[in-house]
């Protein structure tokens, strides 16, 4: 390290030494603190996209609603969807991802620390980009899949915003997957083997492959679409040679694995939450670990599942069909394996418990819909109405969103220190769960009545208007309970119960810090030996099967005695203290060229060399910079 | 604790029968797009494979929810009760993974055979060939055998296969007539087809339902079912070319429609007839817009937005784009005197 930092010019690359304030959190690389901006980001995107969404209902309410004009709307549905997907959903599994993935595995941090820092920047700008397109003369209107040929002819900069923004965000979440990948693959604490890490972790990886995967082919699309709109080529002009339907199949290509890029992090917090308060371990480990690969491959193969009215001919149609039933089976290995392991547990109903518990509910419910959507001749009935949006927001709000805050609720007091408090808590679920079932259960029978999505209005004497208002109904109740939840959180937050290290009696290894963890994570990295680990430390088996403390100050007994004397840090920690990675202004620097470079594209080829430049500088400046300042 | 439960119990009781009450209020009111009540072939295949795996969904809805509640009532946590510890249970996982891969095969079948069933095409004498266009924001028929042609109200016999043949044009619509059959996209530069056939006589709504633009809500279609004698007179009716305009008003709006004025924005390069086609009308051969040759034979106007009478095609043609976001159509200034010789002109197309 000392040869590296000779080359270096300490009085144009220096590390910021701010412990506090500003200058701390922009330059941090610690990934607690990443985490917690992840969160807090995605969180004000989940506000904002739902203050769409409430506006987009408050103009359905009725029959030739008229509260925002028919352009209006198109970007509102457009926008709302992108930011509940690439500004909420996806940064929000990477915020509590950030935080607990390197305490799960008992790491310090991840793998590359300034990367991460860059990752949440380039998310930010990125989706500040996306939005600055409404106040710089109108936002993305085509959609969140934007189909061709319309997205490439749709007037004024909305979807050129739309395909630079998005293209912005993938590079955040692709510098995150590769960051993610290498950190469980490399950075795991002595014992923990793979079938020993916490499924939470397991499906970070399995997730940071899709998006590894699957980014590239969005990539190709959204870079074909700039072309198109913005230097004149054809990929998606039928006139021209170009084929609408290319854009369909790269679309979705990705698009079907992001959909479990959305759920595979909610069904690893289950995974966590339920064991934890049922007091048992996770019912068929293995299962859920292989059905959550299982999908993950089994997804690249049920794309045209979407474009089952796009004629493609019965034989396509029969094997698409055929693999979308069959991704069903996976999924419901994970359902019968929460049911497991809930049964014959001693459940305790915290808040945490009741959202993994209506994820799993919900997501009955969403994936039941899911598979009439395969078959086929029916399909064609549902699609592109508002069955399909009722289906998507049952995995995606009844399951994402619901898993996300049962994380929230389950990780809080590791987070923060303090526990949210459970009576505003179980209000917030009940309001939600009510809400939501309010909100999107009609969605079903719209659909079936013939209700289109997307669409701006709708005539009176279709047999809509009592479901839509229920929806709208429940749409504002939802609202009602966000609301609670703040609430929650702005009261606990000076007076809330101290959690302590271990507030719930859970199982995994994060739970053997303090809360907040401080800086270093572990004082010493712990040397696994369960799965579960923590849980073993406190409790041995008895030959009945119930758990019973283990003797203070006792041995675990589960540690052959040969082993026990190692059962601490290595030697070389001891020796050398705690090496953290310093802080650095460049991850921020290198983030704030690219949406430069966008606008660039979009107004003025100068800028784009700006954009550029920065770009540059900041690595240029992340390479030469010193590994730390002089204490 | 036995009083509690069962009051708890009837609360669930009564709020199903609301729940259910509910839907059925909503099914039996008048909803003239549902998929629920298939009215030709192709939709009632659709209904049967739809009514099998509805049914099957909620018996598994039913048993998991249940067993999902179930259990997280009966194992609450209580003083005295210990969780048993247990990974697994290897043969009862490998069973609840085999009945579900059993109940979706059994709906595989069907609908692996109903896919096939419904791409064939239809054969024989009597199949009705119509192609069609959707278009922003309108839909355009032609009769290729019959040589008809005509705009978002789509006339078949009952009892009759129809071969749609479906092209694109500029962006992708998609052709929906939930009650006659499942829907198909309009994909530019791609041919789709798709068969309809109508049991019974009648009026069967629908819309545009993949995403188009601006008035992608404002794109509906009629199909209007006759018995065969009956759709051979509207037959016979429509290859007649429009009659002479009688009356001077109505005169002087076929020669604005053919040449514009020399007034304001309404120039010859904006005539109608740079986009609308009327048979019999000399130089008004537009292939862009709506065939206006029969425009009062049509119930409603615009896409199914508004019904055909003076009033709404005086208030149209002042300003399409502020009745109809995104119309192709222009607004191009015509004076109050333009449009009452437009209309009266207009009204003359039976």
């Amino acid at each position: 390290m000392a040869t590296a930092a000779a080359g270096t010019d300490r009085r144009y690359f220096a590390r910021p030494t701010a412990k506090t304030g500003w200058w701390a959190w922009m330059t941090t690389v610690d990934h607690k603190k990443i985490g917690i901006l992840y969160g807090l980001t995605s969180f004000v995107f989940f506000i904002i996209g739902g203050i769409q969404a409430l506006i987009m209902r408050s103009q359905l309410a009725t029959p030739d609603g008229e509260v925002v004009s028919a352009a209006m709307y198109n970007q509102l549905f457009t926008m709302h969807g992108l930011t509940m997907i690439f500004l909420v959903v996806m940064p929000m599994g990477t915020a509590l991802i950030n935080f607990l993935l390197p305490l799960m595995i008992g790491a310090r941090d991840v793998a590359f620390p300034r990367l991460n820092a860059f990752s949440y920047w380039v998310f930010l700008l990125g989706g500040l980009f996306l939005y600055s397109s409404f106040i710089l003369g109108g936002a993305a209107d085509g959609g969140w899949f934007g189909y061709a040929p319309l997205n490439r002819e749709l007037p004024g900069n909305g979807m050129t915003y739309y395909s630079l923004g998005l293209q912005i965000l993938g590079i955040a979440s692709l510098a995150g997957a590769v960051n993610f990948i290498v950190t469980i693959l490399n950075m795991r604490a002595p014992g923990m083997t793979f079938m020993r890490m916490p499924v939470f972790v397991w499906m970070t990886l399995v997730v940071s492959f899709l998006l590894l995967f699957a980014l590239p082919v969005i990539g190709v699309a959204l870079w074909e679409l700039m072309f198109d709109r913005l230097f004149g080529t054809s990929f998606f002009d039928p006139g021209a040679g170009g084929d609408p339907l290319l854009w369909q199949h790269l679309f979705w290509l990705f698009g079907h694995p992001e959909v479990y890029i959305m759920i595979l992090p909610a069904m690893g917090i289950v995974s966590e939450v339920l064991p934890a308060f049922a007091r048992k371990p996770l019912f068929g480990y293995p299962a859920i670990v292989f059905a959550g690969a299982a999908i993950a491959f089994m997804g690249w193969g049920v794309w045209a599942h979407h474009m089952f009215a796009a004629g493609l001919g019965p034989v396509a149609n029969s094997a698409f069909a055929l693999s979308t039933m069959l991704i069903a089976v996976p999924t419901g290995v994970k359902i019968f394996n929460w049911i497991g392991t809930i049964w014959g547990g001693a459940v305790r109903l915290t808040t945490a418990f009741l959202f993994s518990a209506g994820f799993v509910s919900m997501f009955i419910i969403g994936g039941l819909s899911g598979v009439t959507h395969a078959i086929v001749p029916h399909d064609a009935q549902q699609t592109d109405t508002y069955y399909v949006v009722g289906h998507l927001h049952y995995v995606l709000f009844g399951g994402s969103i619901f898993g996300l805050f049962s994380g929230l609720y389950y990780w809080w007091p590791k987070i923060f220190g303090r526990l949210l408090n459970e009576r505003i808590g179980k209000l917030h679920f009940w309001l939600m769960l009510i809400g939501f079932n309010l909100t999107f259960g009609p969605f079903h029978v719209l659909g079936l009545l013939g209700m289109p999505r997307r669409v701006y209005r709708y005539s009176p004497g279709l047999g809509f208007d009592l479901w839509n208002m229920m929806s709208t109904v429940g749409a504002f109740t939802i609202a009602l309970s966000i609301v609670v939840f703040l609430v929650n959180a702005v009261l606990t937050a000076r007076r809330g119960e101290q959690a302590g290290a271990d507030p719930w009696d859970a199982r995994t290894i994060e739970w053997m810090i303090p809360s907040p963890p401080p800086e270093h994570n572990f004082d010493e990295v712990p040397v696994i030996r369960h799965r579960d680990d923590w849980w073993y430390r406190k409790y041995i088996t008895d030959p009945k099967g119930t758990p019973a403390p283990v003797i203070a100050g006792g041995a675990d007994a589960s540690i052959p005695a040969d082993e026990r004397d190692n059962a601490t840090a290595s030697e070389d920690e001891q020796a050398h203290g705690i090496h953290l990675p310093s802080p650095s202004y460049y991850p921020l620097v290198t983030a704030v060229g690219l949406p430069i470079a966008g606008y660039g594209v979009i107004y003025q080829p100068l800028l784009l060399a700006v954009g550029f430049l920065i770009v540059l500088v900041g690595a240029f400046g992340w390479v030469l910079e010193p590994p730390a300042e002089p204490a | 604790m036995n009083l509690q439960t069962s009051r708890r119990g009837r609360a669930w009781v009564v709020a199903l029968a609301v729940a259910i009450g509910l839907l059925m209020a909503g099914c039996a009111s008048d909803a003239p797009q549902s998929v629920l009540e298939p009215a030709g072939e192709s939709a009632r295949k659709a209904d049967g494979l739809w009514n099998l795996t509805f049914s099957i969904a909620v018996a598994v809805f039913v048993f998991v929810q249940a067993a999902l509640i179930y259990s997280v009532i009966r194992y609450r946590a209580k003083p005295g009760r210990e969780a048993r510890q247990f990974e697994g249970n290897a043969r009862l996982e490998v069973i609840l993974t085999v009945i579900p891969a059993l109940i979706l095969a059994a709906i595989a079948v069907p609908t692996v055979g109903t896919i096939f069933d419904l791409a064939g095409e239809p054969k024989g004498d009597d199949v009705l060939q119509v192609n069609v266009q959707g278009r922003q924001y309108w839909w355009l028929y032609e009769y290729p055998d019959l040589d008809v042609v005509t705009a978002n109200e789509l006339h078949i016999p009952v009892g009759t296969p129809v071969n749609l043949t479906i092209e694109g044009y500029d962006v992708n619509h998609s052709f929906w007539v939930p009650r006659l059959a499942g829907t198909q996209d309009v994909v530019p530069g791609r041919v789709n087809r798709l068969t309809l056939e109508a049991d019974e006589p009648g009026t069967y709504r629908g819309q545009c339902k993949e995403f188009c633009g601006l008035s992608h809500a404002n794109m509906a279609l009629r199909v209007i079912a006759h018995e065969p004698a009956a759709f051979e007179t509207w037959i016979a009716e429509q290859q007649q070319p429009s009659a002479k305009p009688a009356g001077s008003l109505a005169a002087e709006g076929a020669k604005l429609f053919v040449n514009g004025s020399e007034d304001g924005q309404f120039a010859a390069g904006a005539a109608c007839a740079s986009c609308h086609a009327i048979e019999g009308l000399d130089g008004a051969l537009g292939v862009i817009g709506p065939n206006l040759t029969h425009l009062q034979s049509r119930k409603t106007f615009a896409a199914g937005l508004f019904k055909t009478n003076e009033a709404n095609l005086r208030a149209w043609l002042a300003d399409p784009p502020a009745r109809k976001p995104g119309s192709q159509m222009p607004d191009v200034g015509l004076t109050g005197g333009q449009i009452d010789a437009l209309v009266a002109y207009l009204e003359t197309l039976k």
